[in-house]
């Protein structure tokens, strides 16, 4: 199903690309917190001490300043938010098939997992092209945001799994 | 497969958005052009599998694109026509006074831009009206997005309404049009996509309230945008891309932009001219 770290690897090498979190191991892009991508497909350790807060994390979902992941995912338990698009996978059971470790790294950087996917890293700012200037040298989401997002996605199953 | 657009919310909010701009603009009628949204003409829309923006328009949309006594963007169309015979700058022309009439232009849109041996890079429509303003008619150019020079491309657009989309890409025009495509293929902006993420990849589908069509658009600009609430270029239409994904964008009439427009005017080879489109 999900590729393997080495068929990951053999892409990005073949594909010449060298990304900031091409390397697996500690990533220390400028000016965020330090993670480490265990495996080329987690962060298993929070990026911040606070604990994330899903309330928080459902409305960064939605905002389209923010997440604005209703864009792209269609999310059941979002239904108070009209127009979920249809470029991503459904969200709606995330939590049955993805740990948080993973999703993590998701939206850290999914271009470690694909490196020609649409979804934007959240997190990151070396390596961009162009960036506007009020955006520049910023993430998308802070640390704090992306694990308050997290704990939301960890708490959407289908209703019979519950 | 993709959901019926007039048959959902979405739809419905658009048909409310069009028939408030209509009375806005004092436009009877609406309710007899949708009847008349033109399912028999669609055809001309698609070409070897190349479609045009049209076929993402909804129906209301593309009714209004249909129907010239209510299309507003033929309020420019003849805003063009009355330019053309004023006379204007030193030399005592009007653009009549070369051309006779406008339809005597017929099949110059669908070949622009192309190749100026003069300055040694790509001359596009809006360039091209310029130069024979401050060349023959020894008149000041018009700025970029400005009402007159938009009223003129557009009715040189429209006199070529129905001829295919046909720019030629190789001898001289090459290395430019190698630039258009790069362009288009390269990830930009805090949110790090490419023209090709959301049009190749995607086209067809969703993003949030939004249908993404193909990205041709090339025999389409000036096209008339309900957001905008009037006729824009395709420069302005690629810096609306490029700032949704928060990518510092160029200057309309640059030549990032002159050669990203050889490219997707290629892309939209084969398609009719169908100045002033109409999108939301
Ligand atoms: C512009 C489109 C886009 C946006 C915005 C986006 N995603 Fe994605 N996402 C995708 C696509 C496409 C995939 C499929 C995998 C790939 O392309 O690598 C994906 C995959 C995922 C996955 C893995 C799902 C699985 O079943 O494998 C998760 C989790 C995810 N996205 C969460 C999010 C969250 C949370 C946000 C917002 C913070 C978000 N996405 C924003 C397009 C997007
Ligand atoms: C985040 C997604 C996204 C990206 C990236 C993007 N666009 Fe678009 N584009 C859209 C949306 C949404 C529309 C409006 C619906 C449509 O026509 O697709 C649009 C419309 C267009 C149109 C008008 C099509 C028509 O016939 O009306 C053109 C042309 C276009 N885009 C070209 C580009 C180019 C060139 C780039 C890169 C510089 C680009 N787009 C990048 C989302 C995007």
């Amino acid at each position: 199903m999900r590729k393997s770290a080495i068929a990951v690897m053999a892409g990005l090498a073949g594909l010449g690309l060298a990304t900031v979190a091409a390397t697996a191991g500690v990533v220390k892009d400028d000016g965020l917190k330090p993670y480490e991508i265990v495996g080329d497909i987690a962060i298993p350790k929070p990026l911040t001490d606070k604990p994330g807060d899903p309330a928080r994390g459902r409305k960064l979902i939605a905002n389209r300043k923010k997440g604005n992941c209703l864009a792209c995912h269609k999310i059941d338990q979002m239904k108070d938010y009209p127009f979920h698009g249809e470029i991503g996978p459904d969200l709606s059971d995330l939590a049955s098939n993805m740990p948080a470790e993973e999703i993590r790294l998701r939206l850290v950087n999914p271009k470690v997992i694909n490196p020609d996917t649409i979804m934007p890293a959240f997190y990151r700012v070396e390596g961009l092209y162009r960036v506007m200037k009020k955006f520049r040298g910023k993430p998308i989401l802070t640390a704090q945001e992306i694990e308050d997002i997290i704990s939301y996605l960890v708490t959407l199953k289908k209703p019979e799994q519950k | 497969m993709s959901r019926k657009v007039s048959m959902n919310g979405r739809g419905r909010k658009r048909a409310a958005v069009v028939a408030s701009l209509l009375l806005a603009a004092g436009l009877a009628g609406y309710g007899a052009s949708s009847a008349m949204a033109c399912d028999a003409c669609k055809g001309k829309y698609e070409v070897d599998g190349r479609k045009s923006g049209y076929l993402f328009a909804t129906k209301e949309t593309q009714s209004i694109q249909d129907d010239d006594f209510i299309n507003p963007g033929m309020l420019w169309v003849e805003k063009g026509r009355e330019l053309w015979t004023k006379v204007e700058g030193e030399a005592g022309k009007s653009c009549a006074s070369c051309h006779g009439e406008p339809e005597s232009l017929r099949g110059v849109y669908p070949v622009y831009p192309k190749y100026d041996p003069k300055t040694e890079k790509l001359i596009n429509i809006e360039q091209r009206i310029n130069r024979c303003r401050t060349e023959q008619m020894k008149a000041k150019p018009w700025k970029w997005e400005s009402e007159p020079l938009l009223a003129m491309t557009t009715l040189i657009g429209y006199v070529s309404r129905g001829l295919p989309m046909n720019v030629k890409i190789d001898g001289p025009a090459k290395p430019f049009f190698e630039k258009g495509k790069e362009f288009y293929f390269k990830r930009r902006g805090q949110l790090d996509m490419a023209c090709k993420h959301c049009h190749y990849d995607f086209a067809g589908r969703y993003i949030r309230a939004d249908l993404l069509s193909e990205g041709r658009g090339g025999g389409a600009f000036p096209a008339y945008r309900l957001k905008w609430q009037k006729i824009g270029s395709l420069h302005r239409r690629f810096k609306g891309c490029n700032k949704q994904i928060r990518a510092e964008p160029y200057k309309p009439g640059s030549d990032e932009y002159v050669n990203l427009e050889l490219f997707v005017k290629w892309r939209s080879r084969g398609l009719p001219v169908e100045v002033p489109a109409v999108r939301r």
